[in-house]
């Protein structure tokens, strides 16, 4: 039983690292900020459920996974709330989307694409 | 397992750190600033399993709430002060 635990408790973990650094590096990689905010909070949500589940294995039924339960649910609560508010302050103060894509190396393999309005 | 966690952890806030200098617009910095709190949260919890201290978990869930009031105040404060135009580069 306790073997079972363990091994999902590693999966769960390092599912949540994976899932944090392929956000993080959306985050650097990506060419607009919305895109960037995108990847950046949808990790927040996915990332924290992984290794809290994981941590929660580990915890079993005491104390720490009630404030386990507890971190969660406020990470769940403010994360989006968090990204929605810079978003829609980012709008508001006028950042532009960038709908097209720049016209870099890349944009010549692209060409049929970027043709559509 | 923890450590491996951590390590990971670190990883992230060391690449959020990374868009947070090099962020075009002051924005970019504030989501950096953002996945870096939201990480620091589960660092703290990870490293309290990894040294066996659940006392961590209370000031991670203190730092979560922490870091909600901080990105909002900041946003808050961004926005009135681009309003005004105090010279916030943007």
């Amino acid at each position: 039983m306790e073997l079972i635990l363990d091994v999902l408790s590693w999966i769960l973990l390092m599912g949540g690292a994976f899932f944090g650094i392929t956000g993080a590096i959306g985050t650097l990689r990506f060419p607009d900020f919305y895109s960037r905010v995108h990847a950046g909070s949808v990790t927040d949500t996915l990332c924290a459920l992984m290794i809290i589940g994981g941590l929660i294995l580990q915890a079993g039924f005491t104390l720490v996974t009630v404030k386990l339960i507890m971190v969660l649910a406020f990470l769940w609560y403010t994360s989006p709330a968090a990204s929605h508010a810079l978003v829609r302050a980012a709008h508001h103060m006028g950042v532009p989307p960038v709908l097209l894509p720049k016209p870099d190396a890349r944009s010549k393999t692209r060409e049929g694409s970027s043709s559509k309005p | 397992m923890f450590a491996a966690t951590c390590l990971a952890l670190l990883a992230i806030m060391a690449i959020a750190l990374v868009r947070a200098f090099m962020g075009p617009s002051v924005y970019d910095r504030i989501l950096a600033v953002n996945m870096f709190g939201t990480k620091t949260v589960l660092f703290l919890a990870a490293f309290g399993f990894l040294t066996g201290r659940p006392d961590f978990l209370d000031i991670a869930l203190v730092y979560a709430l922490i870091n909600f009031i901080g990105i909002i105040a900041v946003l808050r404060f961004v926005e009135t002060v681009t309003h005004t135009g105090t010279g916030a580069d943007d």
